[in-house]
């Protein structure tokens, strides 16, 4: 039996998350098992006679819930009928596609969103003025919005990074307006006793003291950037990326759902990886503080 | 004979007005002070009497809604500009993601000392607080006795005349504040710095001092100034000796006899607390 607890805190994450795939993929065979489609062949050989489940729940079909196995075929094999690229390697392709866009618009959202949430703090009136219609711009639905933008600066990938910076500066701005006025009000006198100017304590106090709050909305905003690359590349008709691949294995989900629950997989995979970077970058600029606890 | 040298604090007929929500409380009132260059003075009284708004009204934090203010001959702003005076607060106000050397060299930083020039005086800063070997360490891996230590090695950091210190004994135990109280004396003869200290407690005042100033509050004044005769350097023998317990006994007295015989009660906080930075 491995000792869980000798091993080291990333390792343990890693292997508990392994865990609980498994446990999840022993879960969902278990239901079709029990009230599924009746199963004729498996990976390993023909099941002769025909297992027939006792009960039958039509979301455990097929149809609805493809077997682990075939998921996980459906990666080695073409991705349509005369391609002679895997699923696997398209997915991989289109998620490096979708994961480009979703950078450059985390990048220019995030740092948006900073340089707003420093205007805030500058100005309380700007500050009054502008954040209603901030959080408006964010309950405006980005499928109506997105094609608006496509309009205004055309189809391509620099539309589909700006759908994603929108959905990635809010929670930069509303954290950072928190962390830039997080600081004692007594470190701030003391800055003012030294004649500071309000840049210099911008720079050694406010941001400084903003970085754990920013860090926390970057790990939101690093999985909201996922979700508007892949989202900004239905109206911008933009090939060669998730988005895309999703609306495809859409249409074709009735003759082959697996396809479709792959991509969907590859996508929580982008945003894994996106989050595990900023929670690495994090570990870095912030080894030196006292720990938070913090996922 | 020779002059006396000009006053590195002066404040005639100040007062402070603070406006809550509709209701004016004089926080202070009628306010006369002059402080000479390298004196010990304690700011002592209940909470609510208004010590903390007249420090932070020295040091161009707060303004005054009447009276004048010269700090270093100068006025009380110009002095801020020309940073005339350290500041030190109960609570040590570093920042936890500089290293201890960081946060005392902080002041350097903001007026541009050359990084050499930066390093000599934090070195020197730090060794004259004992805690050179903890230099890389971060604030939280020190105790409060010594991160209000290394606070106190910041304000001194750039030399300043005149040291303002609001109770930063307060939230030490008793043990610890008076081995700080030691300590700071030390301090004190070696740079000549001017200190002018709030505090609480009288035992404090008046072995610290060269002088008590005793405030009541509602509204906030000065109600006696007494001079702390006792011989220097003050140590343990200090503690025990006659004069002390003669001298707070006087400062208690002074306490209360500006309430008509008890001990005044401490006044609501709203008239006390600083309006902060604006």
């Amino acid at each position: 039996m491995i000792r869980l607890n000798r091993l080291p805190g990333v390792l343990r994450a890693v292997a508990a998350f392994v865990a609980i795939l498994i446990l999840i993929g022993i879960a969902w065979e278990a239901a079709k098992w029990l009230a599924g489609d009746p199963l004729r062949h498996t990976p390993w050989g023909v099941v002769d006679p025909p297992h027939i489940p006792p009960f039958v729940i039509k979301q455990f079909n097929d149809t609805n819930l493809p077997h682990v196995w075939d998921v996980i075929g459906a990666f080695f094999q073409p991705a349509t009928r005369n391609s002679q690229f895997s699923l696997g390697a398209v997915l991989i392709d289109a998620a490096v596609f979708t994961g480009r866009n979703a950078l450059v618009g985390f990048g220019i959202g995030a740092l948006f969103g900073l340089l707003l949430a420093v205007v805030f703090v500058r100005s309380r009136l700007l500050e009054r003025a502008l954040v209603p219609y901030v959080i408006a711009s964010q309950t405006v639905p980005i499928i109506a919005l997105a094609p608006m933008l496509v309009l205004w600066v055309g189809t391509g990938w620099t539309s589909v990074a700006l759908v994603s910076a929108y959905l990635t500066f809010f929670p930069v701005t509303i954290a950072g307006i928190r962390g830039l006025t997080s600081p004692d009000p007594r470190a701030l006198e003391l800055m003012r006793s030294y004649a500071a100017r309000w840049s210099t304590v911008l720079w050694k106090v406010r941001f400084p003291a903003a970085l754990p709050y920013l860090f926390t909305a970057a790990k939101i905003s690093a999985t909201a950037s996922v979700v508007g690359a892949i989202v900004g590349e239905e109206p911008t008709g933009i090939r060669g990326g998730l988005g895309r691949a999703i609306l495809e294995f859409n249409t074709q989900y009735t003759t082959g759902p697996q396809k479709l629950w792959a991509t969907v997989m590859v996508a929580a995979a982008l945003g894994i990886v996106f989050f595990a970077a900023v929670r690495l970058t994090e570990m870095i600029v912030l080894r030196d503080r006292a720990a938070s606890g913090e996922p | 004979m020779h002059r006396a040298p000009d006053p590195i604090v002066r404040m005639e007929s100040v007062e402070k007005r603070f406006n809550a929500g509709g209701a004016t409380t004089a926080a202070l009132s009628d306010i006369d002070l002059r402080i000479r260059p390298g004196e010990f003075v304690s700011l002592i009284g209940p909470s609510g009497c208004g010590k903390s708004t007249l420090l932070r009204i020295i040091a161009d934090l707060i303004e005054p809604t009447a009276g004048k203010v010269e700090v270093n001959g100068k006025a009380a702003a110009r002095a801020r500009h020309d940073r005339d005076y350290g500041m030190v607060f109960q609570a040590p106000v570093l920042f936890d993601w500089r290293t201890i050397e960081a946060n005392v060299e902080l002041p350097l930083e903001v007026m541009g000392v050359a990084r050499g020039e930066r390093r000599r005086r934090r070195d020197e800063m730090l060794a004259l607080v004992e805690l050179s070997e903890f230099g890389a360490y971060y604030p939280w891996q020190l105790s409060g006795g010594m991160q209000q230590r290394a606070a106190i090695a910041r304000a001194l950091a750039f030399e300043p005349k005149l040291l303002l210190m609001d109770e930063p004994f307060g939230a030490l135990d008793e043990m610890t504040r008076e081995r700080m109280n030691d300590e700071l004396l030390r301090i004190w003869e070696r740079t000549g710095t001017t200190i002018v200290f709030v505090t609480h407690s009288i035992p404090e005042a008046v072995f610290l001092s060269s002088r008590v100033v005793v405030m009541t509050p509602r509204p906030g004044r000065i109600t006696s100034l007494i001079e702390v005769d006792l011989p220097r350097p003050r140590n343990e023998a200090t503690r025990e000796s006659e004069g002390y317990f003669e001298l707070v006994t006087a400062v208690r007295e002074a306490l209360r006899t500006a309430h008509g015989g008890t001990i005044p009660e401490a006044a609501p906080l709203v008239s006390d607390e600083p309006a902060g930075i604006g």
